[in-house]
């Protein structure tokens, strides 16, 4: 059982959760990911490890609630409990250990980058990030990025910071140079449209892919993706892999697949319980 | 042995053997020769004592048939639910000479579902702790078997379990219809109430490293089972409505997809499905499959039913229950539609050929046979390959070439005080293999932690890997 510790809302459908973990506090390393699964007849969820306190033995959740499994977890309050959690899981980040990093982060994305930039900190390396969403309220996690480095906000529709995507600023940044090495988390097309962007600078790009999981443990093989045209399994080969390698239709496709049966959940959740505690 | 009846059967879960009735088991018990030299006992890889325990059943001593049974195979319940008994035991039954073997597999059942209703009859005998820690590592058949016999010998034992429930591949793996969930849940909880500790969403390799656990107790088990699962590797293989069988049974029973929108996880359903292999798992993936809602459910298996290596009575249910069979006949293509999803599995048909390693006739491709055989979901059940997780994190484990952990005859791995059994050691193979391996290293272990010679002539002959 893992307490939830703390709670806020960060954007209108993001919440951020402190919970109980103390072991993968400790050891948990940038890029890595745990399987969150909330009681007997909840869905295994793949979340990334947004941060950690080793000390409180806490780990950091950001949670996009878009269907029921991920709405009825945001609706557990501090004091309450997820039955499992398993981790850390994944291949850590391949970091850099000394240059200029460009980490970019889209909407939810923003908190994936978080522990990258962390750890690229750690190693002494400068850290430039790039995070954006549609308008203001959808920013989240600038001001733990700007303890790490500097920070350019980009807003679609101009709310804040610059009007336009995370890739009109990150072409300025590449084309300005000194960038070593690029960091892309967000959907599924801005990580596909900063993997356009970055190869004719011939800057290696890596982005975390967050295809459908069951196990976690590369059991399943339902998390497979294409890479360089090899299939490799995004819970033990990954998740973060070389941008410019990754197939990223096919990706889209197959986050697709359970999309009736989301619909389907998320439509009988609505009707019952599942209002409370989402305002 | 009664069963549900077959098109009943194919759209519920529930169990399809209904059991023995004690008086039947009681005469079935009776035939039983008592050979002096049992070879039914060396037919099973747990050397279970069948002759005493039956003896017991026909005598009306039920917990003494239940105690001598569980001293032998702390699984009972299981076994005689999943193990191939026709090519294990019954098979060397003296009364199979002239008609039918004694259902030796029958009376374990009936016995092991006795013991469950009667805990309170069949404690389990314990030593004296001995003050040694044991970690076993996988809470599969292996893991659960070994727990047991160390527990048993005064160990204090803990068992790592990467998933959020116990059981391993008797959890995630085989349908409930094969194996209730609650008799897995009973087992667990005898082996709690006997003092082993369960420590489940532990991912060794990953929460904590082989070396960690090395430093933390005084002997290890490896019984992390199979892993990975292979694919065809046939153009099409990542459209929607492709599934391993290790996803798709995993989704059905340990995620209980069947019960969507009641249980979170969903389940592709489709009017047709194709599975492809000839195991026990292919088996479980196609009865699945018509239980919730395929119309057609299709195994695909490219050699003849001679060749299947799934046990008789699960091919025989499958038949009853509707399944039907395309024998020689091997997938080439996964077909789909524009937007991704399957709708064909394109296969050509087979001939037999000259033997190959194996000793099994391989099949040789028919010229110009190509067909498709029309579908939704297609299910790979083909086998899996090695987990590299936990052996990834400590480089000085010695491998085979397939990734396997290697074992001495004792059960025990290149590093002293680690052992491993089942499904990392062998590939893939069956419960009761995995079992015999567990029951095989804890004797092995038991002597390694009173530093006696380690010797495992007890425990049953090693079965080759």
């Amino acid at each position: 059982m893992h307490k939830i510790v703390s709670k806020a809302v960060l954007s209108p459908n993001v919440t951020r959760m402190d919970v109980e973990a103390a072991r993968i506090a400790q050891i948990r390393q940038p890029g890595q990911f745990v399987i969150v699964h909330r009681d007997g007849a909840a869905e295994r969820i793949p979340l990334t490890i947004a941060d950690a306190d080793a000390q409180a033995g806490t780990i950091t959740l950001v949670i996009q609630a878009v269907g029921k499994s991920t709405k009825e977890l945001v609706a557990l309050e501090p004091g309450q409990t997820i039955a499992d959690i398993s981790g850390p899981l994944g291949k850590p980040t391949e970091l850099i250990s000394s240059g200029r990093a460009l980490c970019i982060g889209g909407g939810v994305g923003t908190a994936v980058v978080h522990p990258i930039a962390q750890g690229l900190k750690r190693q002494g390396v400068s850290v430039l990030s790039i995070i954006g969403g549609r308008s203001k309220e959808w920013v989240i996690f600038e001001n733990e990025l700007r303890a790490l480095g500097e920070v350019q906000v980009c807003t679609d529709d101009g709310s804040y910071g610059r009007k336009g995507f995370v890739t009109d600023a990150a072409r300025d940044a590449l084309t300005a140079g000194g960038i070593d090495i690029v960091y892309a988390v967000g959907p599924v097309p801005m990580m596909r449209a900063v993997a356009n962007l970055t190869r004719p600078f011939g800057v290696h790009t890596i982005v975390s892919l967050n295809p459908v999981m069951v196990d976690g443990t590369g059991m399943c093989g339902g998390c497979r993706v294409e890479v360089g045209g090899q299939t490799l399994f995004a819970c033990v080969d990954g998740p973060e892999f070389d941008g410019h390698k990754v197939d990223y239709e096919l990706l889209m496709d197959r986050l697709t697949t359970y999309r009736e049966f989301e619909q389907e959940s998320s439509r009988r959740c609505d009707d019952h319980t599942c209002r409370i505690g989402l305002s | 042995m009664t069963e549900q009846d077959p098109l009943i059967r194919n759209a519920n879960f529930k169990e399809v053997n209904l059991g023995l009735p004690e008086k039947v088991a009681l005469i079935e018990a009776e035939r039983c020769l008592q050979c002096r030299d049992p070879k039914c006992v060396a037919g099973c890889p747990v050397m279970v004592n069948i002759p005493k325990f039956i003896q017991l059943l026909s005598d009306g001593n039920l917990a003494g048939a239940a105690q001598s049974l569980l001293a032998d195979n702390a699984l009972p319940a299981v076994t005689g639910r999943v193990c191939p008994q026709e090519t294990q035991c019954e098979v060397e039954c003296i009364r199979g000479h002239k008609g039918l073997p004694v259902a030796i597999g029958y009376l374990e059942r009936f016995v092991g579902d006795w013991a469950r209703g009667h805990a309170d009859e069949v404690p389990m005998p314990k030593a004296p702790p001995t003050g040694k820690k044991v970690a076993v590592i996988g809470a599969g058949p292996g893991g659960l078997t070994a727990a047991g016999e160390l527990a048993r010998k005064g160990h204090s034992v803990t068992i790592y379990e990467a998933l959020h429930k116990p059981g391993g591949v008797l959890v995630y793996g085989i349908p409930e219809f094969r194996l209730p969930k609650a008799i897995v849940e009973a087992e667990v909880a005898r082996l709690e109430q006997a003092g082993v500790k369960i420590v489940c969403n532990t991912v060794i390799g990953r929460t904590y490293t082989l070396q960690e656990l090395r430093a933390e107790y005084d002997a290890l088990f490896i019984a992390n089972g199979a892993g990975l699962p292979v694919f065809m590797n046939v153009p099409g293989e990542n459209l929607k409505g492709v599934y391993s069988a290790n996803e798709y049974l995993t989704r059905v029973n340990l995620m209980a997809a069947y019960e969507f929108p009641r249980a979170d996880t969903p389940v592709l359903k489709g009017q047709r499905v194709a599975t492809v292999g000839g195991g026990n798992v292919a088996m479980d993936s196609a009865r699945t499959a018509k239980r919730i809602g395929a119309q057609e459910s299709i195994i695909v298996y490219r050699r003849t039913r001679k060749e299947m290596p799934a046990r008789a009575e699960e091919i025989h249910h499958a038949e009853e229950e509707g399944i039907k069979f395309e024998f020689l006949v091997a997938p080439v293509e996964v077909i789909g539609n524009e937007k991704k999803w399957v709708t064909g599995l394109k296969c050509v048909r087979m001939q037999l050929g000259e033997p190959d390693a194996s000793g099994r006739a391989r099949p040789v491709v028919i010229p110009g046979s190509e067909f498709v055989i029309p579908c939704e979901v297609v299910v790979v059940a083909i086998g899996t390959r090695a987990n590299p997780l936990l052996t990834a994190t400590c480089p000085d484990l010695k491998l085979n070439k397939w990734g396997n952990i290697m074992v001495d005859e004792q059960g025990m791995t290149s590093l002293p005080g680690v052992f491993a059994g089942g499904d990392i050691v062998r590939g893939a193979a069956t419960v009761i293999l995995a079992m015999g391996d567990g029951k095989r290293a804890a004797a092995s272990m038991d002597a390694y932690l009173r530093g006696e010679p380690v010797i495992t002539a007890e425990a049953g002959p090693a079965v080759p890997a």
